[in-house]
């Protein structure tokens, strides 16, 4: 019984290894991602330009590593404010319970009916699109309640049991409980959340880009690269080829460690 | 009855409280609007003036009723950018989005309850299942709608990207485009839902009723049928309904990608156009939308899951 | 209790089938007037005249790249886009011909008084609106009175404030204006459109006197003209033109392509290189002044040393090989080469790229590490976002590192244009009539439409000269001065007039250039 969880294996594989090629992009890309050339315009695929060159005869490898650096790293930060703001909340409510638990569940249950790509449109329509930080607060903040619920329950489900109870009556203080005793087990359901959230994050703050009122240049995304490649379908399939995969491939090792971690939970390999 | 009173009602609060809130955030900021309108010529009088004359001046929940009137009677204020009525403006985007995401949903319905279905009972080849599904969630709707632009649109010429035909003089060329929007769009939510489904039913499978009924002798195909299915049948009903308001916001990117002059491509050039009478309608209308998708799933579950006509009544 | 529920169901159901269909009926009922494709048109097919005998339908779709996103009153509109379109609705007394001169238009002749006071139109027997009425003194009156008081979003034009007195007696066929002092190119702002007096429907149903009348406009798709039955001059070839707002660039290239476009003006030289054999290419220039235009309200912009840097740093000849296949006329200030007559081509060469230049400048402006800005670019217009992005890149070398804003056009025109927020900005300032005045008024310090802030007595008072000029060369040497006081002060980094590369259908004929920002359809026709 005791199979390898492939899934886990795969993902971490995949996601260390394109992690590392994304913080690589941080220090060093094969060219400069904005240089222009006025020779190599759309040029294909080539050992010399991997993904080929754009309009600019900028090379797409070195524009599309740097752009998945950008998305990462909103994505990230995207998911610390989502997941801090919910596990703040959904820990107290959890916890505690009582009226406003209640109350801010119903609230949570109204919002996450809502699609968080129609709810971040309306609050970057509110705050000014554009701009990076706007992207981040406004994705983050529509991340709130769904983090909240999953932790919420966790919490709920943690507060009657024996080894919690027994810390309460040893004197232990409610903010000692739940961050010491408490959140560490929680981990099982958080850690598969906080990987479909930076999903979620990605494909976001991707459409957004894409449409426009997301990250704009200089701080090209994934997103914004892959509108722009759209325009270029004729002369340079490569570019949106290119960048498209890359999002594929983030998303796609990131569920797979998200499966892999739910299946060690559950036991089912 | 009572059950479905109170569903409804929450229904209707939940659309007044959303209303609301959209009403009051775009009100907040749509001191901007009599500024933008002015421009250069912006005095304090003219300013005092252009609100007076849209009605900024007065106090936000008489507004907000008077708006609301004025919804449901059709009246969706005039655009700022084009100075018509929003309403005019919205009548054949509506249309066309609702289209698309009949289609689409049509399209996810058909294609992932059978899928899931037999997928959930074979074991065989379960790891490259999962992985392809995985796969299938990672692809975002707006590269799928360039891919499929690529290939038949550019390669094959089946319909020309970016132009969606008029449906009143080629039917035909408006189908073929509103699908192969709707199959961009589909794809991870299918993906989604066959996941959802699978787990159901297994989990459903891996019951004793269901073991017993098997170990019996009883035809597994009918067990499935009559017990399995009826019992995960209301989840998969709340994540269709999930799923047509997932297809509203998918529906935003892919009109993008097709060019599709829907509600969604309004919503995005109106939102960088600061255009916020049409921003405002198209989000009320979207959330309504929402709204009335989770109440028609509920009310589908209290019919068919006995144990919830249970929990209604009491 | 069950068949309640059914029921229930079955009126959920309903609701849901009900706003489907009530949309559609929404959509017929209300909007019958400004409806884009209903099936009103079949009378435009029938071959009403000897081009619309052959097998096709007489009339053609354009594509445009710009949706006329604001209001169609012709003293309202901003946008060269909406212009270039309404060109071909709306007509003044005077109106501009391809090579630059202006002809009578509503009016069929006038005369100006021995002391250049006071000019009498007499108007054009006959002539109606779109609407079937008859042009009247009144209306004259009217349309001019409007873009003198402005207010409620009509533009003032600045040169109406020289009229002291209109008169157009009621139901009289002239109306003479009275200026305050001589200004020889009064008549190129008489191209001002003439509504009718007592109609208030120009905003979304514009009505005026040219050769096509306005149909429809549906947002974002798709605009309809048709050829006015009873237009005073040459009647127009095509039974109708359906303007196609296609915004995406890959979009333009497969609508020809597909023969669902059959013209498509502003074309980008990659995209030329790609059509096809059925197009022919014509090739004028845009007409318009593309610049980094600098907001020198802001900080480091008012220092004319930064600017000077910037003009320096910038590569013009490099955005034109990088971003537009060598394509393009560099311009050195604020005139293009098809004003021939008010051109100097010497200002052209005025600042040649020289990073160290550049550097001693900045360093001497107290910027020796450079400095940080944004460029804002209306993200509908890919040569402004390709040469900006192309700017970037050049003034990282003088240490100057530049940030691209993209905003939509209608943020655009009420942030930048209107409100002057911005620090930089790239985008093609057009002329609205054809005077050197219209390019050049706008940089006099008390202008509304300043968007740049321009302060500069010397500036202002060249232009004083040049509007107060007696005889006709005087002006021109005054306008020269004024230009070549933008070029010395840096007043902008003035980069191009772009090439206006046109696609036409084979078959297809009679595209003609003007000096100004417009696509005339009213001479295209199909050869066979």
């Amino acid at each position: 019984m005791r199979r390898q969880n492939r899934f886990l294996t795969a993902g971490l594989i995949l996601t260390c290894a394109l992690a590392a090629l994304v913080l690589l992009g941080f220090f060093w890309t094969p060219y400069d991602p904005n240089a222009m050339a006025a020779g190599p315009k759309f040029d294909a695929p080539s050992p010399a330009h991997w993904m080929g060159t754009d309009n600019f005869g900028r090379d797409i490898f070195s524009r599309v590593l740097q752009g998945a650096g950008a998305t990462a790293s909103i994505a990230l930060a995207t998911l610390a404010i989502g997941a801090a703001g919910g596990c703040l909340t959904g820990a107290l409510t959890g916890y505690f319970g009582g009226p406003v638990d209640e109350l801010l569940m119903r609230l949570n249950d109204a919002l996450t009916a809502f699609p968080s790509i129609l709810l971040a449109l309306v609050v970057i329509s509110i705050l000014e699109p554009g701009k990076k930080i706007n992207v981040i607060l406004a994705l983050g903040l529509v991340f709130i309640p769904s983090f909240a619920r999953v932790t919420r329950t966790a919490f709920a489900s943690l507060r009657d049991v024996n080894y919690i109870q027994s810390a309460r009556l040893m004197g232990a203080g409610s903010i000692r409980i739940l961050a010491a005793h408490m959140l560490p087990n929680t981990a099982p359901v958080l850690l598969p959340a906080l990987t479909i959230g930076f999903n979620n994050a990605v494909l976001a703050e991707a459409s957004m880009s894409f449409l426009g009122i997301g990250v704009t240049p200089p701080d090209a995304s994934l997103g914004y690269m892959l509108s722009e490649a759209q325009g270029m379908l004729f002369a340079a399939p490569w570019y949106a080829a290119g960048t498209g995969l890359v999002i594929v491939l983030m998303v796609f090792s990131v569920g797979l460690l998200g499966e892999g971690l739910r299946r060690r939970d559950k036991g089912v390999l | 009855m009572k059950y479905l009173f109170k569903r409804v009602l929450t229904g209707v609060a939940t659309m007044l409280t959303v209303s609301f809130l959209t009403f009051a955030a775009f009100s907040l900021i749509s001191g901007d609007t009599a500024t933008a309108m002015l421009g250069t010529s912006a005095t304090p009088e003219r300013l005092a003036a252009l609100r007076a004359e849209l009605g900024l001046d007065r106090p936000l929940p008489v507004r907000y009723g008077e708006w609301l009137l004025g919804f449901f009677s059709g009246d969706l204020g005039v655009s700022t950018s084009y100075k018509q009525p929003v309403r005019e403006i919205l009548a054949p985007k509506i249309r066309l989005t609702l289209w698309l995401s009949l289609v689409s949903f049509l399209l996810i319905t058909a294609v992932s309850i059978p899928l899931g279905i037999w997928s959930a009972g074979r074991r065989r080849f379960e790891g490259a299942r999962t992985a392809l599904n995985q796969l299938g969630m990672a692809v975002p709707p707006f590269f799928t709608g360039i891919l499929l632009s690529w290939v038949f649109g550019v390669g094959l010429k089946w319909f020309i990207p970016g132009q969606f035909p008029d449906a009143k003089q080629d039917f035909a060329g408006a189908a073929v485009y509103l699908l192969f929007a709707a199959i961009a769009l589909s794809i991870p939510r299918i993906a989604m839902t066959v996941r959802m489904l699978r787990s159901t039913v297994q989990e459903e499978l891996g019951k004793d009723y269901v073991r017993t009924a098997i170990s019996r002798g009883n035809d597994r195909g009918q067990v499935l049928r009559r017990h399995v299915l009826k019992n995960a049948l209301p989840p998969v009903v709340t994540f269709l309904a999930q799923t047509m308001a997932e297809i509203v916001a998918g529906s935003i990117v892919v009109e993008q990608v097709f060019v599709i002059p829907g509600l969604g491509q309004m919503l995005v050039t109106s939102i960088g156009g600061r255009d916020y009478p049409v921003v405002q309608a198209i989000v009320v209308i979207l959330a309504f939308w929402v709204v009335l998708a989770g109440t028609a799933a509920d009310l589908i579950n209290q019919r068919i899951d006995p144990r919830l006509r249970l929990g209604g009544a009491a | 209790m069950k068949t309640r529920k059914l029921l229930a169901l079955l009126l959920a159901l309903g609701l849901l089938s009900a706003t489907l269909c009530g949309c559609g009926g929404g959509s017929t009922g209300t909007t019958a007037e400004s409806k884009p494709t209903d099936g009103s048109n079949t009378e435009a097919q029938a071959p009403a005249d000897a081009q619309g005998a052959a097998d096709h339908p007489n009339e053609i779709t354009v594509g445009i790249a710009q949706d006329l996103d604001e209001s169609l009153d012709p003293h309202k509109a901003v946008a060269a886009g909406t212009k270039e379109v309404m060109f071909n609705v709306f007509e003044g007394l005077m109106k501009p011909t391809p090579d630059g001169d202006l002809i009578p238009a509503v009016a069929e002749k006038y005369e100006i008084s021995e002391d250049q006071l006071t000019y009498t139109f007499t108007i054009r027997d006959g002539i109606k609106f779109h609407n079937g009425e008859a042009v009247t003194g009144e209306d004259v009156g009217e349309s001019l009175a409007r873009c003198i008081n402005g207010g409620d979003g009509i533009l003032e034009v600045e040169a109406f404030s020289n009229i002291t007195h209109i008169e157009a007696p009621e139901g009289g066929r002239t109306v003479s204006i009275t200026l305050q002092e001589p200004d020889s190119e009064f008549l190129s702002y008489l191209t001002t459109a003439i509504l009718p007096a007592n109609y208030d429907g120009q905003d979304t149903a514009p009505v005026g006197t040219g050769p096509f009348r306005f149909v429809s406009r549906a947002a974002q798709d798709s605009i309809v003209l048709e050829r006015f039955e009873d237009y005073w001059g040459e009647s127009a070839y095509l039974d109708k033109v359906t303007y196609k707002i296609i915004e995406n660039a890959d979009s333009i290239l497969m609508s020809l392509q597909s023969g669902a476009v059959d013209l498509f003006a502003h074309l980008t030289s990659t995209q030329v290189a790609q059509l096809g054999d059925d197009f022919n290419i014509e090739e004028g220039t845009m007409n318009l002044v593309q610049a980094m235009y600098l907001n020198h309200a802001e900080k480091p912009f008012d220092d004319v040393r930064v600017r000077q840097a910037l003009c320096y740093a910038v590569d013009r000849q490099q955005i034109l090989d990088l971003a537009f296949d060598g394509y393009g006329s560099l311009i050195g200030s604020s005139m293009y080469p098809a004003f021939g007559k008010y051109f100097d081509d010497s200002l052209t060469n005025y600042y040649t790229h020289d990073v160290e230049k550049a550097k001693a400048l900045l360093a001497e402006a107290g910027y020796p590490g450079g400095f940080s800005m944004t460029i804002t670019v209306p993200s509908n217009y890919q040569p402004h976002i390709d040469t900006a992005q192309v700017i970037v890149e050049q003034l990282k070398e003088v240490g100057v590192t530049a940030e691209i804003q993209l905003v939509e056009w209608g943020s655009w025109l009420s942030d930048v244009y209107a409100g002057r927020q911005y620090q930089a900005t790239v985008v093609g300032v057009d002329a609205s009539t054809m005077t050197a005045r219209a390019l050049l008024e706008r940089f006099t310090s008390t202008a509304g439409n300043n968007f740049i802030n321009y302060n500069n007595a010397e500036y202002d008072a060249f232009f004083q000269q040049a509007v107060s000029a007696a005889d006709d060369a005087a002006q021109t040497a005054a306008y020269k001065q004024a230009e070549a006081n933008l070029t010395e002060n840096a007043a902008n980094v003035y980069i191009q007039d772009l090439a206006d590369l046109v696609a036409v259908r084979k078959g297809l004929t009679g595209v003609r250039f003007y000096p100004i920002y417009v696509l005339d359809l009213s001479g295209i026709r199909y050869t066979a």
